[in-house]
Order: structure tokens, then C-alpha cells, then sequence
């Protein structure tokens, strides 16, 4: 303990002296206060509930639960063809493969072949003689066999054994919006005449970029393990975000009520939104092949056919156009968004209507007309991931707003800011919500302050013009986001608290633990109710058995909505407890205090574990369920309009680029970041989360590419080339810039979420916008700023020298 | 030929020396520690080298005897490889800690908590094996890595949740804690115990996989099992068995023949022995070059680079390995060895086509051998890829020039996927050859840009386009120019955005 305590202390020298070297003020998070002595820990900086596990190697993920005797392990067999019809299916060679138990299809399966998310259009296993195969990677049947490599082995012979006639795929958003194949009907949002006001302004634009689709590369991958229970039940431990879900799927696969199948998920080892919907399909394989063997079935899908088989975050085909003033004001703008959805709807509806609703970003957009296409592509089914088409929605905007200011020849951070929501007026989004919590404008003034944006503007404008190669460039871009899921019944949380005779306390609630520190924050949420130091809470394994009927955690909603549960559960304990401790002291129950472990009221001090014993003794309840829903939500579906947020997140991010004319690469010299979290309740997990969506969403807009092989023709059409970390590229350490300056800004949720804190897993992937931008500058320079550059994403070295090209050879106005 | 009778695999795991008689040659030493030794601290998170979820450190003697550590990929390592050697897992570190009295987690660990270096915590074990590595090289030293040494030590390991600086100011803090070596004496102990064993042959399913230690016998058994694979770093091999399921059939592993390990720079040359490890040969090749640093650090991950080897990357002869572009620019050549016989050729003339090169039955790479830097000779290497590190070129580009008098005496110029084989640029190199290299020098310079799309037809791929490809290498041909042209070479600063200001 005393090493420990030394430990820290020299941590923390550590830390003050780096932040002098050099003289310059850097933020850095790593110095925040390390508390271990004070008592409910809410707003408090706290270590990951499971740290001293993940780094000791300890923290057991699905793979590492030890597995019963019997044990069995599946594998998929995939598609060979991005579109086609099955001819027939030699499941009889599989069979004969070593070590293989057991092989079944489609037809096998006992109850539904189906785990669409929203709609009926998604089988689980792709069919029998006469079904379609819809994309290249499609499980078509599942192996069974003594060891994983085996189960593997032979469903790598499905190319060899799955006989289908080819049909031409459709592989582009573009092809299939020109066939109008789409997975659900096209949304339209508007709100003003957009074309009159486009006509009658002062100047128009208009813009067409692709922006690029991203792997969630969970550093886990898929997995379930299966375990039959007594009477027909099933029990799956399984990675997922969404255990009810797995729930239903499963009972509806295995034609079981929902009573007899539970799902249990302590960890994941990231999820990203790629383990909400799209781990379905694994579960019920594995449950199906347990139900089949009475046997425990494991189904750990390989990193590269999880790439093949899982959808990710949708590439988006946009094109906009927009009217303006001189000031640089959108008078009116329109904007077509195709995305590619894949094979089936999956959450591609939802996406599309969150792009659709964050194509405002920070903008008062007083004549507006939005179409959104959710294209049905012979792909894998693109779904969820962290944003969940904001990104796609927001970012529309930012490049529309970037061509507008390099036409007017203004500073974009000055055209962005004409645009910015009003605080009393100019606040009504396109769907019909009020603005009623803008922070936009002192927020962005304070970080264009903090990170000396002008002087640095100009300091770039001087190295560019002596720097014939090498070019650098700079943006500053503002994020507002939406928090609430758009589907207004899914913002609500259950939450038990068990409070043991010892004083120990369990807490359970339906929200999943995936990194990102929910255990951590809701665990502080209720020592601090019941005054209790953090290391008396703990979280237990989400489990359908405890909590029901859960929502995905998703939407960044975690926190919210679990902690004002366990919040829930808690003061109901605690109300009792005062109740119970108010009697026997005869004093009046407001002046009975919990804290620092303790009860006290005047004259009276009591353990917390002291008085728990008592009321046991009494018969006093010590546990007890907690509920929320969000207040205040509503949403008209059909016209996309309502109040579908509870609140708005804010924030703001500046970056400084030096980009390499000759071949494209890049490099971010400097970030710097500030952003809204409300009233924090734990600072450096709520840095943290904006540092990694910081560097997320940079290897979203500039090294990750997904590249199918295209519709030649040949065999592999519609193969995604790009399925493993050898050519799918996500940032390292040495992308992570040397500069980082991450800031929370000072301030709290106006409106009553869990301790006025704010969500924070989703909108810090807005932030990186700056890098895109500041790339798009750097390659303007080369023109002189005359020339819009038509710059795609992901800005990969390749992209920036096109469009670099494309700046050098444009006519000289 | 000496054929060792067959025994169990034996190496040092958590203190105590283990045998392991009936593995499948192939079978992963991550599959082993999962699913066999139930040591679920390591995870799988590519099963391909690519991520370092895996990442484990071993633990060898040197040729002093001492122990060296290494972190490696277990998910691409087989088990056999480990025969002789000490493997430290995440399960290892926290009693070290304990033992000394130092507290429940190892200083890195410790750090990696305090520091909010673990979010989802599943890369976490990796980053910890690798910071531990680092931490061992320097600990007790009152040595402190640098911020970027620490980056580029990290260079096969992702995190998708941190976004890496609590992680880097881990590897930073873990150096003011007060230090707990691993006590190396017991490892030393049990590991000159292993080195008495005879040479391991290990049988499994009828399957053989030897690793003998003299190059003769090497070279026998090599004759006598024409058909059988020779590994050396298995960071390619590997993926071949848990990506592509391929039957390797008997395996000789050249990574135990004392002979081929070392990198020797003698008067003439710099001769890379076929077993010495990437990080070994890049070593040598940029202390004579140093703007070969670049390539060297670019050049895969730290753990691929401490376990595969450059003359498996040249015998691979993958037209994207970013050896060959280098080591044919520079002039080397290749030493064969068919039982008693050697041979050497240019490397430039060893490969035939895609894939294809000139090695007979039972003819192995012994050694690379490459002439040492003269006066006048300008070389310069630039790689091309979506990402800084560990990433699969587009394009690399390699130039030695020999330049007098400010014109070029010589030009030799070679690419990586730019063809099926990494080839030289003979047009280009022609349109150089006498010409000036200074500021007159931009008519011969354009001329050889144009002449490389006469020296290449590159290919469209998931990496770059063939236009792209030619673009670049034609303006990396410019870029070397401005770095190096006679009269007012530009500083890489100016022309380069990864340039360093500091030396490694």
C-alpha cells in the first residue's frame, strides 16, 4: 500500500513536470487527481471498475469463461457469391469431415429463420435449393465439429460445396438507387421551400462526395457459447449489446417462449454498435446447434469472417446544394443522402433518420429539404456504429459549409459561425425540436481562444506560402448531438440494487459493460446515494434473468438511462433505511445523513454496515428494482418531426495538418478538443472516451477503406478485399498526435439527466471532422484557395494526391 | 545426417520447465495457452499477426549467455519454435510484482490502471507484454523511453478504444515507479538446462518438425526433405496454417542454427544470416544508411520484426516485401546453399515472376550479403501505405545513386509493387545515367519519371491504383531529387512529413 502511495505520488510528478517541459500549457487528463479516499466517487476520476483485471489478464471475456465437459465449437459456412440462386447444398461432405459432428441449414432450424432487427428480412442461415444467396461472406450453413479448427476447416469447403447460379449483384449505393432497390421506403425531412430560397439567393453551390463506410474492428470478435438448461431452456453467454434482443432471436429460433432462454454478458471487448443487432445470428447458431446436440456450443466467428459476415457503419453517396448570402448564410440547401444498407434493413432505417437529423449539426437551416435512400446492395448489411448516421448527416453539412466559405474567400470558422443555432431565436431543428440548451457560441469562442486559431491561421498561411511541397492546413468544426434513441419507447432502464448484510452492495441494470466505463460511472452513481466509498458497489454480469425487456445500449444512452435506474433502486433502499434508522434514533428522517460509509443524524453515527445488520434484523427490505423512462420524448415517425432528444451534446475541435503534395500522406500535428459533457461524473472516462472517438473518427475520414471487388464479372465480385488488419487499416500510436489537447468544458446539463451529466460515448466522433477539413484546406492551398477541392473520404494518401491533382490542373479562374 | 530421436517440446512457462509431447507441429502458441494451458490472459484478435492482442515476450540466451527478451505473436508462433526458449505471459507479471514486495500489479500494469490505459481492456494484455518488454530493456538502466520510442515500440498493437496517449503516458509513468526486474537468474538456470537437450525433433500425427543447430546438419536434413517447409519467423507461414489452412507437412525450422542467426559487417559487406530477425538486419543496414530508418521502423510491427526474418522475406519474394526494393537497390546478393554446395547471385536476378524464384530442391537461403556504402553513394528509400505503421506498401521505392562531380556516375533504382516481382527501373535508370544532379538536373529527372511508366505496368488492388502507384513513384523520384540533388538539397523536413528531428 505505502509503495502504492508512493507509486501515485511520483505519477503525479511525473505529470506536472511533463506539462512544464517546454514551457506550454498542455492539457493533459493523465494528471487528473487520483481520489482513493473519498466517499461516493461521483464526478470523481476513477479507474475502469475492471482495470487491475484487463491489465493483469484476468478480466474474462466470452472466450475465456472455462467451458463445460462436452464442449463443442461451431463454425459458418459463407456464400461463395454476392448474389445467386442455391442449386444444392452438400451438406453430406461436411459431414464426412474430421472431427465434424454435426452440419445443419436453414431448414434445421426449429422455429424462425430469422434475426432481423426491425424487419422480417434477414435469415439467420441463407436457405435451401431455390433461396437466394444475397451477398458474398452469407452464412449458409453451420458446422459443428470436437475443436474450432476442425468446425473451421471444413466450413472453409463451402465454396466447394455450396452450388448456386449466379445473378448479377447490385454493389454500389449508387447502382442500387438508380434501380431503386432499397430496404425500407426513402425519408424525406424538410422544413421551408428550399428551391424557392435557393433560387433567390445570392449565390448557390453545389457538392458531391462519397464519404466512406468504417469497420467497428471490435478488438473481440463475434462470439456466443450455448448452453442448454434444464426442460428445454438455453443460457448463452454472449458479446452483445443488446442482450434482449439475443433473447428473442434465440426463443424465436429455437421456437421457445422468452422465459426459456437467458442471455448473460459481463464484457465485451468492444462493441462499437457491432454487437447490437449483428450478433444475433451468431447466438442463434449456437443455440440452435446446442438445442440439436444437447450439447454446449461455442461459435467464435474468425476475425476475417467476421469482417465477411457482419455489416459496419454505412458509406453515404451525398450530394447537396445550397443558396447563400454574402455572409455565408445557408439560405436554403438540399440534400440527397444514399447510403448502402447491404442485404436487409437491419438498423439502416434508424441510421438514415439519425443522418437526417444531425444534417443541421450546429446550423439554423431556415429552408431545408433532405431525401435520405437506404440503398439495397448485395453486401453485407451495413448496421449500427457509434453515431449511427449523425456522423453521415453532420459531416454533409460541414462540406457544403467548407466549399461556401473558400467561394465567398472567408475564414470557414467565420461562415460556420453565421450559420450557428441562436439561442432565443434561428433555434428550431428541421424536425420541429427547440434548441433550448445552445452552448454553441461560448463553447467554439473559447477553444478558437484556447487553441490561438488565428494567429495560427495566419502562421499557416506564412509556412504555405514559403513550402512549395509540404502544405499545412487548419479548421476548427462544431458538433451538435442529439441524445435520446430516435424510437421513443426505448428510452427506458431497469436497475436492481442488493444491499447484503455486510454492507456490500450489488448492482445490476440492463445496460452492457463494452469499455466504455458504464459499470464504472453507474456503480459511483449508487455509492453516492448511499454515501458509500465506490470499492463497497459492485456491478454484476447484465442477465436477462434480472433485468427484463432491455433496450440495446446504444445511442449513447448507457449512463443515462442505467444510472438514473440504479439511482432509482438505491433511494428506495436508502429510503427505508432512513426510515428504519429514523425511527429507532427518534430523530426526523431529513437529518439522517449517509456518507463516507457512515449514518449519522445529530448526535447519532452509525456504520452504513452496522445499520444494514439492524434493519435486517427489523425485516426491512435491502434490496430493491429501480426504474426510468426519459421524460418528454416524442416522434412522429412517419413525418420526421417531434422531440426525439432529451438534450444536446456540444463541442469543438481544432487540427493542424501538414500534408505532402507529392504523395498524399499526411500527418496531424496538432488537436485540440473541447468538449461538453455536462457535469462530468468521472473525468477521465469521460476523456476518455473522447479521445478514442477523436481517434476513431480520424481513421474513419482518412485510413480505413472498404473496398469490394467490383461487378466485373469475375468469381470474387463482391468480395470485400478488405477483411483483416493486414488491409484494413485502423489508427496506432503513432497516429495518435503528439500535440493532443483535450479539454472538458465547464458547465452542466440544463436538463435533469443522471447528476447533469451529458452522454459522451457517440458525439466526440463528430470532433475529428477538423482533420478532414484541415486536410481539405492544406490540399486548397496548392490553388491558392480558388479551387474547391473534391476531396473524398477516407482522405487516404491516394485520395489527397487526386485531389490534389485535381486542384493543380483546374483552370485558373 | 543425424536424425535426433523424437522428443518432447520443452520450454520455461510460469517458473517451471513444461513438455509438451503430443502438439501438432503447427498448433499456435496461443492455442496452446488457451486452450491447452487454460491461460486465457492472452487473446486472440486477428490470428495473424496484425493486432497484438497475443503479444507474449520470449525469452532466449544470447550467444554470451545471457537473456534476451522479445515480445512475439503467439497467434502465429507454433509451439515447436518454442523448444529451448522462456515464454512470459500477462499471467506472469503481477506475482513478479507481488514476489518483491513492489504491490499487486507490475509497475506497467500499475501504470496502464492509473494512467486509464484500458477502456474494452481485451488489447490491454498485449499492450501490457509489450510495454513490458520495453520496460525489461531499460529497467534498472535509469533509462526512459522517449514518447516516440514508445509509439514505434507499440507499432503492432491496436487499441480501438484510448485512441493510445494513456497508453503512451503509461509506458512513461511505469518508469517512475519504483522498478521490479524480472529476476533473470532461475530463466538463465532453466534455459542452459534446455540448451542441453539434443536437437528438438518432435513428432506429432506423423507429422515431423525439426530444428537442428549446426548449418551442416541444416543443409543435410534440407537435401533429405526436399519437400519438407523451411521456417524461420513464421510470420507469414504462420497465417498460411490459421488463415488458409494449408498442410505444411514436415517443417524444418532454421531459427535454432547458431550459424544463421548473426549479422556480421566485415570490410566489404554487411552478410545477413537467414535466421537473424528483421530488427537485427534493419539495424545493420541503417547504421550504414541511416535514411533507411524510416523503412526499418515502417517495416511491419516490433513483434513481427523481432521474430521474422529478412531472408524470409526475400525468399518469399512477396512483390510488396519491403526488403527486396532495398537490398536490390543497394546491390546485394544471395547466398544459396544446396548441402556442401554455396551459391550467390545478384538478388535482382533471383526472382523470376510473381511468386516464382530460382531456388532448386532442397537449395536454401543461407545469407544475404550486401556491399558496403562507398563515397558518392546517395541511397534513399521511401514506402507508401495507407497507414505510418505496420502497413503493407503501395509502393516502395528504393534508389542508390553514385553520384560525381554532381552527376550520376550510377543509378540504381528498384520498386516493390510496382510489378509482380520487385524489379528495378532500367529505362528510368538509363535517363539518369551521366546526367546532372543539380539544379540542372530537372530535364533528366522528368525524363526518368516519364521512363518509369515505361518500366512499369503496376496493378489496381485493395492497397492503391495502378495511376496512383505510378504518380507516387514517379514523385518519390522527385522527392529524392530535392533531398539529395548536388547543388541546394532541400532538408527532409521539407519534402518528407514523417521527417524526425532526432536521431533514434
Amino acid at each position: 500500500m505505502l509503495a502504492g502511495n508512493a507509486h501515485r505520488r511520483a505519477l503525479a510528478r511525473v505529470g506536472r513536470e511533463r506539462v512544464c517541459a517546454g514551457g506550454r500549457a498542455v492539457n493533459k487528463p493523465a494528471e487528473l487527481p487520483v481520489q482513493t479516499t473519498q466517499p461516493g466517487a461521483v464526478g470523481q476520476t476513477r479507474p475502469h471498475e475492471s482495470a487491475h483485471l484487463h491489465v493483469a489478464g484476468a478480466a474474462p471475456y466470452t472466450d475465456d469463461i472455462p467451458e463445460l465437459a462436452g464442449t463443442l465449437h461451431a463454425a459458418l459456412g459463407l456464400s461463395p457469391l454476392a448474389h445467386g440462386v442455391i442449386e444444392s447444398l452438400d451438406l453430406e461432405r461436411i459431414r464426412q469431415q474430421p472431427g465434424v459432428v454435426d452440419v445443419f441449414s436453414a431448414r434445421e432450424i426449429p422455429g424462425a429463420n430469422q434475426c432481423g432487427a426491425l424487419l422480417q428480412d434477414e435469415p439467420i442461415l441463407a436457405g435451401e435449393t431455390g433461396d437466394t444467396l444475397r451477398y458474398r461472406g452469407q452464412p449458409v450453413f453451420a458446422v459443428i465439429a470436437t475443436t474450432r479448427d476442425a468446425a473451421r476447416r471444413a466450413a472453409a469447403l463451402a465454396k466447394e460445396v455450396v452450388r448456386a447460379t449466379p445473378l448479377p449483384p447490385l454493389l454500389t449505393p449508387q447502382a442500387a438507387h438508380a434501380a431503386q432497390q432499397y430496404v425500407v421506403p426513402p425519408m424525406h425531412l424538410a422544413r421551408g421551400d428550399a428551391a424557392t430560397a435557393m433560387a433567390a439567393a445570392p449565390q448557390r453551390l453545389a457538392v458531391a462526395f462519397e464519404l466512406g463506410g468504417q469497420e467497428q474492428f471490435y478488438l473481440e470478435g463475434q462470439i456466443s457459447y450455448a448452453v442448454p438448461q434444464e426442460d428445454g431452456g438455453m443460457k448463452l453467454f454472449c458479446s452483445t449489446q443488446h442482450p434482449s434482443e439475443m433473447q428473442h432471436h434465440v426463443a424465436h429460433a429455437l421456437h421457445r417462449p422468452l422465459h426459456a432462454v437467458q442471455v448473460e454478458c459481463r464484457r465485451m471487448g468492444g462493441g462499437f454498435g457491432g454487437k447490437e443487432s449483428q450478433s444475433a445470428a451468431f447466438a442463434c447458431v449456437a443455440a440452435v446447434a446446442a438445442a440439436r446436440l444437447g450439447r454446449p456450443v461455442k461459435l467464435r466467428v474468425d476475425r476475417d469472417d467476421d469482417f465477411l459476415i457482419t455489416g459496419r457503419r454505412h458509406c453515404f453517396h451525398v450530394e447537396a446544394e445550397a443558396g447563400f448570402d454574402t455572409e455565408g448564410r445557408l439560405l436554403g440547401a438540399e440534400a440527397t443522402l444514399v447510403s448502402r444498407a447491404g442485404h436487409c434493413a437491419d438498423l439502416s432505417g434508424p441510421v438514415m433518420t439519425r443522418a437526417l437529423c444531425h444534417f443541421d449539426n450546429a446550423y439554423w437551416l431556415p429552408n431545408v429539404a433532405l431525401h435520405g435512400y437506404s440503398a439495397k446492395t448485395n453486401t453485407q448489411s451495413n448496421t449500427a456504429f457509434r453515431g449511427f448516421g449523425g456522423p453521415q448527416g453532420a459531416f454533409a453539412v460541414e462540406y457544403l459549409l467548407d466549399s461556401v466559405a473558400r467561394r465567398l474567400g472567408r475564414d470557414a470558422l467565420d461562415v460556420r459561425r453565421a450559420n450557428f443555432y441562436g439561442v432565443a431565436e434561428r433555434n428550431v431543428t428541421p424536425y420541429g425540436q427547440t434548441v433550448d440548451d445552445n452552448i454553441l457560441h461560448p463553447l467554439v469562442a473559447e477553444l478558437e481562444a484556447s487553441s490561438d486559431y488565428r494567429a495560427r491561421r495566419a502562421a499557416v498561411h506564412a509556412f504555405n506560402a514559403q513550402s512549395p511541397v509540404l502544405k499545412k492546413g487548419l479548421a476548427l468544426t462544431p458538433l451538435k448531438f442529439g441524445i435520446s434513441f430516435n424510437v421513443t419507447h426505448l428510452n427506458q432502464a431497469g436497475a436492481l440494487v442488493h444491499v447484503y448484510t455486510d454492507g456490500s452492495v450489488l448492482v445490476n441494470h440492463g445496460g452492457t459493460e463494452m469499455g466504455q466505463g458504464l459499470n464504472t460511472k453507474v456503480a459511483q452513481v449508487v455509492a453516492h446515494e448511499l454515501g458509500l466509498p465506490l470499492a463497497a458497489v459492485r456491478c454484476s454480469a447484465t442477465d436477462t434473468q434480472k433485468i427484463a425487456n432491455t433496450s440495446a445500449t446504444a445511442a449513447s444512452t448507457g449512463s443515462d438511462l442505467n444510472g438514473k435506474a440504479a439511482q432509482d433502486a438505491a433511494a428506495q433502499v436508502k429510503r427505508r433505511l432512513v426510515a428504519f434508522i429514523a425511527a429507532k434514533w427518534g430523530c426526523a428522517e431529513a437529518a439522517v445523513v449517509f456518507d463516507e460509509g457512515r449514518v449519522r443524524a445529530p448526535g447519532q453515527d452509525a456504520g452504513f454496515a452496522e445499520v444494514v445488520q439492524q434493519a435486517y434484523l427489523a425485516r426491512v427490505q435491502l434490496w430493491s428494482d429501480g426504474f426510468y423512462a426519459t421524460p418528454g420524448l416524442h416522434w412522429d415517425k412517419a413525418k420526421l418531426q417531434g422531440r426525439p432528444f432529451f438534450y444536446f451534446a456540444y463541442g469543438a475541435a481544432c487540427s493542424e495538418v501538414l500534408l505532402d503534395t507529392l504523395t498524399g500522406e499526411w500527418k496531424l500535428l496538432r488537436a485540440d478538443v473541447l468538449h461538453d459533457v455536462g457535469r462530468s461524473l468521472n473525468p477521465a472516462i469521460d476523456i476518455g472516451q473522447i479521445e478514442g472517438a477523436f481517434i476513431q473518427g480520424m481513421g474513419w475520414l482518412t485510413m480505413e477503406e472498404l473496398i469490394w471487388h467490383p461487378a466485373d464479372g469475375s468469381p470474387r465480385a463482391g468480395l470485400l478485399m478488405t477483411h483483416a488488419p493486414s488491409t484494413y487499416k485502423v489508427p496506432t500510436a503513432n497516429d495518435c498526435p503528439a500535440d493532443f489537447r483535450v479539454k472538458l468544458y465547464e458547465g452542466e446539463n440544463r436538463h435533469d439527466s443522471i447528476h447533469r451529466s451529458k452522454a459522451v460515448g457517440e458525439p466526440p466522433l463528430l470532433l475529428p471532422f477538423s482533420v478532414f477539413f484541415a486536410l481539405r484546406d492544406a490540399v486548397s492551398a496548392v490553388g491558392g484557395h480558388r479551387v474547391d477541392p473534391p476531396l473524398q473520404a477516407p482522405a487516404t494518401g491516394e485520395a489527397l494526391l487526386r485531389a490534389i491533382t485535381a486542384v493543380q490542373r483546374a483552370p485558373a479562374d | 545426417m543425424p536424425v535426433e530421436e523424437v522428443r518432447p517440446v520443452r520450454f520455461v512457462h510460469r517458473g517451471a520447465i513444461v513438455e509438451v509431447a503430443d502438439a501438432a507441429p503447427t498448433r499456435t502458441v496461443l492455442e496452446w495457452l488457451r486452450e491447452d494451458a487454460r491461460c486465457t490472459g492472452t487473446k486472440e484478435g486477428c490470428a495473424e499477426g496484425d493486432c497484438g492482442a497475443c503479444t507474449v515476450v520470449l525469452g532466449d540466451l544470447d550467444a554470451q549467455g545471457q537473456l534476451q527478451l522479445r515480445p512475439v505473436n503467439a497467434c502465429i508462433q507454433f509451439l515447436p519454435t518454442l523448444d529451448g526458449r522462456a515464454l512470459f505471459t500477462v499471467e506472469d507479471l503481477a506475482p513478479m510484482a507481488q514476489r518483491c514486495g513492489a504491490g499487486a500489479l507490475h509497475p506497467v500494469q500499475q501504470a496502464m490502471v492509473d494512467c486509464h490505459g484500458s477502456q474494452c481492456g481485451f488489447c490491454t494484455p498485449g499492450f501490457v507484454m509489450s510495454l513490458w518488454a520495453g520496460y525489461e530493456l531499460r529497467v534498472g538502466s535509469g533509462a526512459v523511453p522517449t514518447r516516440q520510442a514508445l509509439a514505434d515500440e507499440l507499432s503492432g498493437n491496436l487499441c480501438r478504444c484510448t485512441g493510445y496517449r494513456p497508453i503512451l503516458d503509461a509506458g512513461l509513468a511505469a518508469h517512475a515507479a519504483p522498478p521490479v526486474a524480472l529476476p533473470r537468474e532461475p530463466v538463465r538456470a532453466a534455459l542452459a538446462t534446455l540448451a542441453q537437450d539434443p536437437p528438438l525433433h518432435h513428432q506429432a500425427g506423423g507429422v515431423h518438425f525439426h530444428a537442428p543447430r549446426t548449418l551442416a546438419d541444416f543443409a543435410a536434413l534440407r537435401l533429405a526433405k526436399p519437400q519438407a517447409r523451411v521456417l524461420a519467423g513464421s510470420t507469414d507461414v504462420g497465417l498460411w496454417v490459421t488463415k488458409q489452412f494449408r498442410d505444411l507437412g514436415d517443417i524444418l525450422y532454421l531459427g535454432r542454427v547458431a550459424e544463421l542467426q548473426a549479422v556480421q559487417t566485415t570490410a566489404t559487406h554487411i552478410q545477413i544470416g537467414a535466421g537473424a530477425t528483421l530488427q537485427a538486419a534493419w539495424a545493420a543496414l541503417a547504421a550504414e544508411w541511416p535514411s533507411l530508418r524510416d523503412v526499418w521502423l515502417r517495416f511491419a510491427g516490433l513483434p513481427v520484426r523481432l521474430s521474422g526474418t529478412m531472408g524470409g522475406n526475400v525468399a518469399n519474394g512477396s512483390p510488396i516485401g519491403d526488403s527486396a526494393p532495398v537490398l536490390i537497390a543497394l546491390g546485394a546478393a544471395i547466398v544459396l546453399r544446396q548441402g556442401e554446395r554455396v551459391r550467390e547471385m545478384l538478388l535482382e536476378d533471383f526472382y523470376v515472376d510473381y511468386m516464382k524464384n530460382r531456388l532448386e530442391p532442397g537449395e536454401f537461403v543461407q545469407a544475404l550479403r550486401v556491399p558496403r556504402a562507398v563515397p558518392g553513394q546517395v541511397v534513399r528509400v521511401y514506402k507508401i501505405s495507407k497507414r505510418f505503421d505496420c502497413d503493407i506498401s503501395a509502393v516502395c521505392a528504393a534508389y542508390s545513386l553514385h553520384l560525381a562531380q554532381g552527376r550520376v556516375q550510377q543509378a540504381r533504382i528498384a520498386h516493390g509493387g510496382m510489378a509482380g516481382t520487385v524489379r528495378r527501373a532500367p529505362q528510368a535508370e538509363a535517363a539518369l545515367q551521366g546526367q546532372p544532379w543539380g539544379g540542372d538536373g530537372e530535364p533528366a529527372l522528368q525524363a526518368a519519371m516519364a521512363a518509369l511508366a515505361q518500366d512499369y505496368t503496376p496493378l489496381t488492388d485493395m492497397r492503391a491504383s495502378a495511376a496512383y502507384r505510378l504518380q507516387v513513384a514517379q514523385n518519390l523520384l522527385r522527392r529524392c531529387w530535392l533531398e539529395t540533388r548536388t547543388d541546394a538539397p532541400w532538408p527532409e523536413s521539407a519534402v518528407n512529413v514523417f521527417a524526425r528531428e532526432a536521431a533514434l
